[in-house]
């Protein structure tokens, strides 16, 4: 492997594809090396390092990180995974607990069909094979928001097994070069969430909140194929994405509706794999790459040192940036995992299979869940690169930002612009704008079709692009105007006389004769003079272009 | 440490068990050691509080060991007797719920809506921060 040798890879680095570079791209095909160890396992090493982060010192060798990751997502359902109370975020303390929920003696387990059907959906989104036939069983821990003691999960005979997620990072310096990389699935499973957990530390005791107990949940593990926090976070970014667009999960991070724990290990290359700790409930989008990467550097730290890594769990502490070990974790957890005994093993059936006569309700279809599978983010980047001719990463950073896609295609519909203009104009320009000042795309005060008419403007050559950016931003100040309204007013409109344009700028060379000479004399800067005082004398309704065209067509003659 | 001498006594009088044998593992005979009573009690909240509950114990192991005294080769196990019953699956309805003060009747403290516990995980004594066994 060609590979420079390097300390370790990935500096913590932003995984959120923010401001596209404007302006000149040569057209350059994206580097799809693609460097999966998909379902081995753990392979010495892991991935192709990203970066090269400093050159070691004489006598060091390298290290190389593995990164597995167990992403909990909230079900997007209305009832429970296995009671029909509700599913809410914010809702009064335990006025959404069932008796089961509250593991009230007598109480049973009833599968909510719906669970089932997003676990199946987000299966077969990550290519995963879906077991016909999945065991539910009990982990068993004492814990205050566990009423039961056990959480019914599924350890023997998880519901989908063996997939894979493909991701894409950017590599070099500069953010236009992407990589799309694969990490293994190991399987998806559906499990209880517990409740909340309120510690008053000042009245030295815990308030407890049911309203989260029973909520389903889907479990996917991800093989240790990733190698630092940027591919981690790369990784939770498009899982998000893709359970945002089956509808399985809202996967709002802040809102507790994805968690993230991860298992990370250094050693060197050619070695066996080290010691690995298990850092929990990740749950920023923010500081999960950072975190991971903190994590990587204290193990390497502490190696180096002569230290050992402790097989133990730790949580990220957002204040201090660092991770630290977790409390009441002596030795390992026994969880006396038992096969749940109110539960008959979960069937599910595909077109050939499917038992004649059968309550469709009571049956659940892979083949009809898998016609109807929503369209996936990585086809809809693809039709988009396809359709419109732009960058893979304009693809993406459409995607990122809530409504941002909707607004393009809406803008597309209604202008006759180019494609690759909208592009620019809603990347740079608008999407500028809503983060300079917080704004998402629905609060936007210019709509898709204000840009739409704008655009056709700067199409038409109606105006020069300077002053449809001045524009823009009078849109965006103020409401009530139409963009053509807003041209005349500021009296915007590019000069359409071509002759009167002619006749100034001879008039401006006869004005300068020095500067003609300068021109004359080989300086091509020089002419910029000229065009700056065309410009101005005819109050910045001349295209730059055009001016420079007219005057380099006159000074030749 | 002194209850060691116990245990090793109490096999001694239970003579000629298999204990807890795995099946592959013929010859191995895990006593019930003090190590496995802690860690049980700790893992079930459940007190062993005397020689009596020990004893219990061995020999409800050794009752269930009997099964072992069944061929089961070739034979698939059997995991629950539900296997043949079909999986009802219910519909993604709002049925219940609402009924926090119903609930917390139940609960010996309460603060406002919420359930109290006491903070942390719930704790238990070292070993050999125990009281020594008694004879009950």
């Amino acid at each position: 492997m060609a590979t420079p040798m390097l300390r370790w890879c990935c500096p913590g680095r932003r995984w959120i594809f923010a401001g596209i570079g404007g302006g000149s791209r040569h057209g350059r095909g994206v580097p799809t090396g693609s460097t999966s160890s998909g379902k081995k396992g753990q392979s010495s090493v892991a991935q192709q390092p990203l970066i090269t982060a400093q050159k070691p010192r004489k006598g060091e060798r390298e290290w190389a990180a593995v990164v597995g990751l167990e992403i909990h997502a909230q079900i997007a359902s209305n009832s429970k995974l296995f009671s029909g109370s509700q599913v809410d975020f914010a809702a009064p303390p335990n006025s959404l607990v069932s008796f089961f929920d509250a593991s009230l003696p007598g109480t049973l387990p009833v599968l909510n069909r719906r669970c089932v059907e997003a676990a199946v959906m987000t299966g077969l989104a990550l290519d995963c094979h879906i077991n016909r036939k999945s065991l539910f069983d009990r982990k068993h821990y004492f814990y205050a928001d566990l009423p039961a003691g056990y959480q019914i999960t599924q350890q023997r005979l998880p519901i989908a097994v063996n997939g894979s997620l493909a991701y894409s990072v950017c590599v070099g310096k500069r953010w236009s070069q992407m990589v799309t990389r694969t990490v293994g699935v190991k399987q998806i499973q559906l499990e209880q969430d517990s409740g909340k957990s309120l510690h008053d530390n000042l009245r030295s005791q815990t308030l407890i909140d049911l309203n989260r107990a029973g909520v389903g949940l889907l479990e996917v593990v991800l093989e240790p194929d990733m190698s630092c926090g940027e591919e981690a976070a790369a990784a939770v970014r498009e899982l998000q994405l893709i359970l945002q667009a089956l509808g399985t999960s809202q996967a709002n991070m802040a809102e507790g509706q994805l968690r993230v724990d991860a298992n990370i290990s250094v050693h060197h290359p050619g070695e066996p794999l080290g010691v690995r700790t298990e850092v929990k409930n990740l749950n920023s989008a923010r500081f999960l790459a950072k975190a991971i990467d903190y994590e990587i550097q204290r193990q390497i730290s502490e190696l180096e040192n002569g230290g050992k890594i402790l097989n133990e769990t730790r949580s990220f502490d957002y204040k201090l940036g660092c991770t630290v070990p977790m409390r009441d974790k002596e030795g390992k957890q026994d969880y006396r995992f038992m096969p749940e005994p109110n539960l008959p093993p979960l069937l599910l059936y595909d077109s050939g299979s499917l038992p004649t006569g059968a309550d469709p309700q009571q049956v659940i279809d892979i083949d009809q869940l898998r016609e109807r599978l929503p369209e996936l983010p990585r086809v809809t980047r693809e039709k988009l690169v396809r359709q419109y001719g732009m960058l893979p990463e304009h693809s993406f950073a459409l995607l990122n930002e809530v409504g941002l896609l909707e607004f393009f295609q809406n803008v597309i519909k209604e202008t006759r612009a180019e494609p690759k203009k909208v592009t620019s104009w809603v990347l740079n320009t608008f999407l500028g704008f809503l983060k300079q000042q917080n704004l998402a795309v629905s609060e936007s005060p210019v709509t898709p079709s204000a840009l739409a008419e704008l655009l056709d403007l700067l199409d038409r050559k109606a105006i020069s692009s300077s002053a449809a950016k001045q524009v823009f931003e009078e849109l965006w100040r103020s409401k009530g105007k139409t963009p053509a309204q807003m041209v005349a007013e500021k009296k915007l409109e590019l000069m359409q006389d071509a002759e009167a344009l002619e006749q100034l700028c001879r008039s401006m060379l006869e004005a300068h004769p020095q500067v003609v000479t300068d021109v004359k004399k080989g300086n091509p800067r020089a002419i910029n003079k000229l065009i700056g005082l065309v410009r101005r004398a005819t109050l910045g309704r001349a295209d730059p272009t055009v001016i420079k065209e007219v005057l380099e067509r006159q000074l030749s003659s | 440490m002194w209850t060691r001498a116990v245990w090793l006594g109490l096999r001694a009088a239970a003579g000629g068990r298999r204990g807890f044998t795995s099946k592959a593992d013929p010859q191995g005979s895990r006593q019930v050691t003090a190590e496995l009573i802690e860690h049980l009690e700790r893992l079930a909240l459940v007190d062993f509080s005397s020689q009596e509950a020990v004893a219990r114990l061995e020999k409800a192991i050794a009752f269930a060991d009997r099964l072992r005294a069944m061929d089961t080769d070739g034979v698939e196990p059997k995991e629950s007797v539900l296997e043949d019953r079909c999986l009802y699956l219910s519909s993604d309805n709002v049925v219940e719920g609402n009924c926090a003060e119903e609930l917390l009747q139940n609960s010996h403290r309460g603060v406002e809506e919420y359930f109290v516990a006491s903070p942390g995980n719930i704790s238990w004594p070292k070993l050999d921060e125990k009281e020594p066994f008694s004879h009950h």
